[in-house]
């Protein structure tokens, strides 16, 4: 076990989903990520944290092979959910993600339908039978995205045609539909306003229970407020990794406490 | 050769200018007693300044009076050619080239030494041989010269005379007059830098000004001959008729119909063959190519739009209808073992040359287009599992979709503009026949035909190539406009 770990508490179980060790990422002659350990808990929000260009989203995009898609980058080391090495040569990295899903900074829905946004996972990957179950799907990861409501008269209407923070919502719920065991989230709140960062946040809160969520953030008090366990990014080092309570009140390296009471960053 | 008098006014235009330059800049210079920083503009702009007001005006007028010198005099020289010489079947028209002609033959006479200034001008049919002297000269006549015609054109070349005279005089003055005016005005407070940036502006405006005179005025000389047109033959016939059988001798069937029928029809086997191949290799190229591969592949693949399309004409003469004959044609001996076609130029032959030439339009514009969609889309489609076709599939493609509808609509307007393939490859028939292995001809092909050989402006079998170019216009514009909106408001939705 870790040693940053021992002060952890208040975490509803301590399954390990994503077990990671010795990952190292290179851009080119770039070295991303330098040997970094970690392990992320099931039904727990983790929080990355730690100044722009320090690794945390390059790591982030790791858990789910997303730096696949850049030629230039080389992932080394072992990554294990459930216990599967995610980088062995017969795991399929389309099937990986349909497990692993991600929300991304902006708000990207696609040039389609509300619906026709939320059913796009479930399509692909044949997860309704007929159009009542896909109905469910859609309407069920509405809900759970919090945004049934605003959208259930307007199904049809353009997804580009929402607000920003509405857009967001209607991402989780796009990557809620395709059933993820792990939710990964890169700055899911740094385009938009305080009331629909509230919004996300408190789905993030209710996403704990089903899911492993990996949110990266630049705002420290949304880490603090939203996560469960914390790691703090520096130069692609994982310099801190413990209960988020204990990172904020009480950090362990020197670095930490700078970056969190604002000296470095 | 010696420069004309014209020529010597254009020099002493670009003297002048030259020295307003430096006088104005020095006269700045001394007024601000040599220091620089007391002077509104830097020195050289005060030299701008006065070489703008000698050259411009001056240069304007010449230009002005270099068009409506040969128009007036022509119009008062018109006036001495009496009704007798304007014989039948003839026109005032063509007399009146005979007199310019007569004209340039005695200037070239007097160039070259074989008749005095002086002869030419009071030399008479009556006592020399004028077509010999000027057949000597190489000017060749096609008549004897009638006195009254060597009359006109001595009374041309007089006036043309005392006109450039008189224009040299007031060209130079004025140039003079304009650079002694901005030297006069330049001090160390005179704006200089300011009336620069006007010129700089004005300059500019006439540039663009320029091109869009130029097109209003080939819509209007074409609306101009159209109209001529209509005059002398039913515009319902043009629009409505049913054939198109040109004769010389008159009485012709002109509809455009059957020529409509061929050049879509032309139009719409080239897009077929270039919409696909254009589109998958932008989608290759922009998706899944490599960044060596694309930067080599991408000129390769413009490398097409680079060939000039009468080679493509002769690909399609030469290579592509042989090539479908032996597999169409020549009965048991073909491929097929069919007669369906009897010669090289056909509708296909010409459409799938077409079609060739067009992928590289396609696939051009489509790769920009593709290329602007936002990679957070592709990110979003993969990040819940989907793969890079089923990405390109259902994401690239419908948000790059109104972009792509342009670019093909950009190259339809090209393929019924296309003319140089479809006069070699398509053939000269036109008729109405579903049949892409037969001959058909095309609105470009009947226009190059109509106006070519030995052609009379007045009579309809000419002029309809008007009325087909300016239909052929209104097509395209059409088109453009349409394809130019759409991309237009695509590109919006993303910036």
């Amino acid at each position: 076990m870790n040693d940053m770990r021992i002060l952890e508490r208040d975490v509803d179980t301590n399954t390990i989903k994503i077990a990671a060790r010795g990952v190292q990422v290179y851009y080119g002659d770039n070295h991303a990520i330098k040997d970094v350990d970690v392990d992320i808990q099931d039904k727990t929000v983790t929080a990355f944290i730690g100044p722009s260009g320090c690794g945390k989203s390059t790591f982030l995009r790791c858990l789910n092979r997303m730096n696949d898609t850049i030629d230039v980058c080389r992932v080394e080391g072992d990554i294990h959910i459930d216990g599967e090495d995610i980088y062995d040569k017969r795991v399929d990295p389309v099937q990986l993600r349909a497990k692993v899903g991600m929300v991304f900074q902006k708000p990207n829905p696609f040039p389609k339908s509300i619906y026709d946004n939320v059913a796009y996972g479930p399509r692909i990957h044949g997860l309704a039978k007929n159009k009542a179950e896909l109905d469910e799907i859609v309407e069920n990861a509405l809900r759970r995205a919090a945004i049934w409501s605003e959208v259930k008269d307007r199904l049809t209407a353009p997804g580009t045609g929402l607000s920003g923070g509405q857009q967001q919502r209607l991402c989780i719920a796009r990557a809620v539909a395709t059933e993820p065991e792990v939710l990964l989230m890169d700055e899911p709140c740094s385009a938009l306003d305080p009331i629909a960062t509230a919004q996300v946040e408190e789905l993030i809160d209710e996403l704990r229970q089903n899911y492993s969520v990996v949110i990266v953030t630049h705002s420290m008090q949304q880490a603090a407020r939203v996560s469960q366990k914390t790691a703090f990014f520096h130069l692609g080092n994982l310099v801190e990794y413990g209960e988020t309570g204990n990172i904020f009140t009480n950090p362990e390296d020197p670095r930490t406490e700078s970056y969190i009471t604002g000296r470095i960053g | 050769m010696a420069l004309g008098l014209t020529g010597y006014v254009v020099l002493a235009i670009i003297l002048l200018t030259v020295a307003a330059f430096f006088m104005a800049r020095s006269r700045a210079k001394s007024t601000a007693g040599g220091d620089i920083r007391l002077l509104h503009s830097l020195p050289n702009y005060y030299g701008y300044n006065a070489a703008m007001f000698a050259a411009v005006p001056a240069f304007g007028v010449l230009m002005i009076w270099l068009l409506a010198q040969p128009m007036i005099i022509e119009n008062s020289v018109f006036k001495l050619i009496p009704e007798r010489i304007v014989s039948e079947g003839s026109s005032r028209g063509l007399v009146m080239s005979d007199v310019r002609r007569v004209a340039e033959g005695l200037d070239i006479a007097v160039a070259q030494g074989a008749l005095t200034d002086d002869e030419a001008d009071n030399i008479r049919t009556e006592f020399k041989d004028v077509r010999s002297i000027l057949g000597s000269v190489g000017v060749a006549l096609g008549s004897n010269v009638e006195p009254e015609v060597l009359y006109a054109a001595q009374q041309y070349r007089a006036k043309s005379e005392t006109g450039t005279f008189w224009m040299s005089v007031a060209v130079v003055a004025l140039a003079a007059l304009g650079a002694a005016l901005a030297i006069f005005v330049t001090n160390a407070d005179f704006r200089a830098r300011n009336t620069v940036e006007r010129g700089a502006l004005a300059l500019l405006i006439l540039a663009a000004s320029l091109a869009i005179l130029t097109t209003v005025g080939i819509v209007l000389s074409m609306l101009f001959e159209s109209i001529n047109f209509f005059r002398l033959h039913p515009w319902t016939d043009f629009f409505f008729g049913g054939s198109w059988a040109p004769n010389f001798r008159g009485d012709s069937d002109l509809s455009i119909l059957p020529l409509l029928w061929g050049t879509l029809y032309i139009s719409v086997i080239a897009l077929l063959v270039a919409v696909p191949i254009g589109l998958f290799a932008a989608i290759y190229l922009s998706e899944y190519a490599g960044p060596k591969t694309r930067s080599a592949a991408k000129p390769l693949l413009e490398i097409l739009a680079g060939i000039p399309t009468i080679v493509y004409g002769l690909f399609a003469l030469l290579t592509v209808g042989p090539a479908l004959v032996s597999i169409f044609g020549r009965g048991e001996a073909g491929l097929l073992g069919v007669d369906w076609m009897s010669g090289a130029t056909a509708v296909l032959t010409a459409g799938l040359v077409m079609g060739i030439m067009l992928i590289p339009f396609v696939s051009s514009l489509s790769d920009d287009i593709i290329n602007a969609v936002p990679q957070s889309m592709r990110d979003g489609s993969f990040g819940l599992g989907a793969t890079h076709s089923e990405t390109i599939r259902q994401v690239v493609l419908p948000a790059a979709l109104p972009g792509i509808v342009g670019a093909v609509l950009l190259a339809a307007s090209r393929a019924i503009g296309e003319t140089m393939i479809v006069v070699l490859g398509a053939g000269a028939i036109a008729k109405f026949s579903l049949n892409p292995l037969e001959a058909m001809t095309t609105i470009t092909t009947r226009i190059v035909s109509q106006l070519t050989g030995d052609t009379d402006f007045a009579s309809p079998e000419t002029l309809v190539a008007f009325a087909l170019g300016l239909t052929l216009f209104v097509l395209t514009l059409g088109l453009n406009v349409l394809a130019l909106y759409i991309v237009r408001k695509y590109r919006e939705q993303y910036e």
